[in-house]
């Protein structure tokens, strides 16, 4: 059975840790580092391996700071 | 119809046609008397058959104005024309434009104010038309026609200089002019610009950000209070460039003279016949016109200071234009005001007389 | 089964989503969680599969949003307050064959500029009008607006909106759905996917209708205003969804498929 794999590339320097997209990921995917970008945000990112590449924290974000990947598994 | 031509005509129709003519691509205009001719030439005419030209009556002077910016954003030959009352609402949308740099033509077929005044002529507005009338620091160029042929020549120039100086250009005139009928010459029909010739010349104009250049932006906002004082830097330096360049007059019976009339528009025509009558009781009298009065022809009106006994300022106001003489002239000779308010136009006897009584008597 | 690493993954030909080109690179200027992000964004993703960048002329108003020429990578025009309308009056009218759209605040959109909203509107112009309603001046510090909703603090409103004395708040979109120059006139949300999905899909339909010169296209995108509403940017969307969703329904207003 065919099944996605997917991954975020998140840039940290532009995100604003405004957390919108962590409600509208499936997976719980996103959460916010305990680090700040150069701006002084608390940015977000990945805590599990759970990404399917849907695309909706990407599409959610305001930034639009998000790239997704999605690869299919034989 | 595109030859040059005479035709007998109103002032605010020799201005549409001229317009039409000088190759204009968009009219935005609100109904007030007494300039509405303007419009209505236009609606009748239907310059979009002829040339392709835009007419629209827009819901006010504001959004008037405002489409005159959208329009000059795009690099296009686009005009407006109001009288007092609706150039104060104006006023937002000429900061805007001169502030962003756009050329565009205005015509203010000026009344008699303040508040809603009176529909007949008068010259009120040179303060608000000379010295910027909206909000900032800015320069309009003015041309000020005293006859239907400069109602009609001044179009084409107006959109030639508001082209080479990126700057809004103010015709000043009023009902008399705007309504009075004379023999005007119109010349042949210009081409109206190509979007070629636009990207080309106007290379600023927002046309649509094609692959080989960066998107243009159209803005008068500078958050940045050192980068807006270099813009202002470079607005009054284009203003000293424009008063070195294009500052207009005519002189009528100078050469003898001993006293000076100066006076533009309306004024200039009742204030050549009262140099005539003047002269007829031996009163050595001339005549200094202003055609621009931005840039103001201050320079000739300090030479003659040197030679005359006394300088009259002659318009329909309290007295604003006076003050522009005065800086001219310094202390060299006496400068007075005579004018005639809320719409009156002083008659050449009258003239005379404030003459006499304030110059030659005084 | 996890036998694939990150490096597989995030190959270009793998990328489902990243952000459009029609953005510029500049961080943009709006507060943590703010839907001006995320309208530009849908806006410039719909330009971009159009294939319209060329061709498009953008309107920015005054309000938050007065910078949006240092994000959207297109020719644009910067109004004064409430008057886009105008300026994308001339600029279609000058030329019929450019896409021509405003982007206005409720400030800007419901206030000082209701004349020209309504008159464009009323004209049918073929333009698109997105109007992006956050219930407040978020500019100035998140004074009171025409669409601020009944009881609800602002800065001028301290106390809350008081109907009695600071009038009723305004609902543009069913107003200017009454005009028959509007050929297409809905309100949408950009808070969740699939609120974006649709959003996105609206505006497309808007930019279409201009291409097939029907005339005018209005839509409005209720956002956040999080710093002006004083809550964190999920609050402030979860409080929308209670609170301005009631009075501002969300879908179609309006669809003339003529
Ligand atoms: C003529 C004029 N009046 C007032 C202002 C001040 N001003 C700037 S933005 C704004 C309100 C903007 O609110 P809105 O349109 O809702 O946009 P938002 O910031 O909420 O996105 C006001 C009143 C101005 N710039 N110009
Ligand atoms: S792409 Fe989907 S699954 Fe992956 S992080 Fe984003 S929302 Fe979660
Ligand atoms: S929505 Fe975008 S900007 Fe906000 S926290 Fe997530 S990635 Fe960062
Ligand atoms: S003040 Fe409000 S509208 Fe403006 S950027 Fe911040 S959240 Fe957005
Ligand atoms: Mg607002």
């Amino acid at each position: 059975m065919a099944k996605v794999k997917g991954d975020i590339v998140i840039d940290i320097e532009k995100c604003k840790g405004c957390q919108v997209c962590m409600p509208a990921c499936p997976n719980d995917v996103i959460g916010v580092s305990k680090n700040v970008n150069g701006k002084g945000y608390n940015y977000v990112e990945t805590v599990n391996e759970e990404c399917i590449g849907c695309a909706n924290c990407a599409v959610v974000c305001p930034d639009g700071v998000i790239t997704v990947y999605r690869k299919r598994i034989e | 119809m595109s030859m040059k031509e005479l035709r007998l005509m109103k002032g605010n129709e020799a201005f549409a046609e001229a317009a039409i003519r000088a190759g204009a691509d968009g009219y935005f205009g609100y109904p007030i008397t007494p300039q509405s001719e303007v419009m209505e030439y236009l609606m009748a005419e239907k310059p979009h058959e002829r040339t392709g030209m835009i007419v629209l009556q827009a819901e006010s002077e504001v959004a008037a104005i405002n489409m005159v910016y959208g329009g000059a954003s795009c690099g296009k030959r686009v005009m407006t024309s109001s009288s007092s009352p609706g150039m104060s609402l104006k006023q937002e949308g000429i900061s805007y434009i001169a502030g962003a740099e756009l050329p565009c033509v205005i015509l203010n077929a000026v009344r008699g104010g303040p508040g809603l005044g009176t529909i007949q002529p008068s010259q009120s507005d040179y303060f608000q038309s000379t010295k910027g009338g909206g909000h900032g620091d800015y320069r309009l160029i003015v041309l000020a026609p005293s006859s239907v042929q400069e109602m009609a020549d001044f179009a084409p120039l107006a959109f030639d200089l508001a082209f080479k100086y990126r700057n809004p250009v103010l015709i000043l005139s009023d009902g008399a002019i705007g309504q009075m009928m004379e023999k005007v010459e119109l010349q042949e029909q210009r081409p109206r610009f190509t979007e070629e010739e636009i990207r080309k010349n106007t290379p600023w104009a927002t046309m649509g950000k094609t692959p080989d250049r960066e998107r243009n932006i159209i803005t008068s906002l500078n958050l940045d209070s050192h980068v807006q004082e270099e813009h202002n830097i470079h607005l009054q330096a284009k203003y000293r460039e424009i008063e070195k360049n294009e500052t207009r007059w005519e002189t009528i019976q100078c050469d003898d003279a001993e006293y000076i009339l100066v006076a533009y528009g309306t004024s200039a025509r009742l204030s050549q016949k009262a140099v005539d009558i003047a002269r007829a009781k031996g009163i050595k009298l001339g005549l200094l016109r202003p055609i621009t009065l931005f840039p103001f022809p201050t320079q000739p009106i300090a030479e003659l200071a040197n030679r005359v006994k006394g300088i009259l300022s002659v318009e329909m106001s309290a007295g604003q234009m006076v003050e522009d003489v005065r800086l001219a002239v310094g202390d060299k000779v006496k400068v007075a005001h005579f004018g005639r308010m809320g719409g009156i136009i002083p008659s050449p006897p009258e003239i005379v007389e404030a003459l006499e009584s304030k110059l030659i008597g005084g | 089964m996890d036998t694939i690493s990150k490096e597989d993954i995030r190959k270009p030909e793998n990328i489902v989503y990243k952000r459009t080109e029609l953005l510029t690179d500049k961080v943009m200027s709006y507060c943590p969680g703010c839907g001006h992000g995320t309208a530009h964004r849908i806006i410039m993703e719909v330009l971009e599969e159009m294939g319209i960048q060329d061709k498009t002329i953008g309107i920015a108003p005054v309000g938050c949003s007065v910078l949006a020429y240092e994000f959207m990578n297109i020719d644009m025009q910067q109004a004064a307050h409430g008057r886009a309308p105008a300026l994308a009056t001339a600029v279609k009218r000058l030329n019929p064959d450019k896409f021509v759209f405003t982007y206005q605040g409720d400030g800007d959109l419901a206030a000082i500029g209701t004349a020209e909203t309504i008159h464009a509107c009323n004209r049918g112009e073929n333009i698109v009008i997105i109007f992006i309603n956050n219930g407040i001046y978020g500019m100035t510090g998140g004074q009171m607006a025409p669409t601020t909703l009944e009881g609800m603090k602002s800065s001028t409103s301290p106390y809350g909106r008081d109907i009695k004395s600071m009038g009723n708040p305004i609902k543009m979109t069913e107003l200017v759905a009454q005009l028959p120059g509007t050929i297409y006139v809905t309100r949408q949300a950009v808070h969740t996917p699939a609120n974006v999905r649709k959003a996105k899909k609206a505006v497309r339909k808007a930019f279409e209708n201009q291409k097939l010169n029907k005339g005018l296209s209005f839509v409005e995108i209720v956002s956040n205003c999080n710093s002006g509403w004083k809550m964190t940017p999920n609050q402030a969307n979860q409080w929308m969804v209670d609170n301005m969703f009631p009075f501002y329904p969300l879908g179609d207003i309006k669809v003339n498929e003529d």
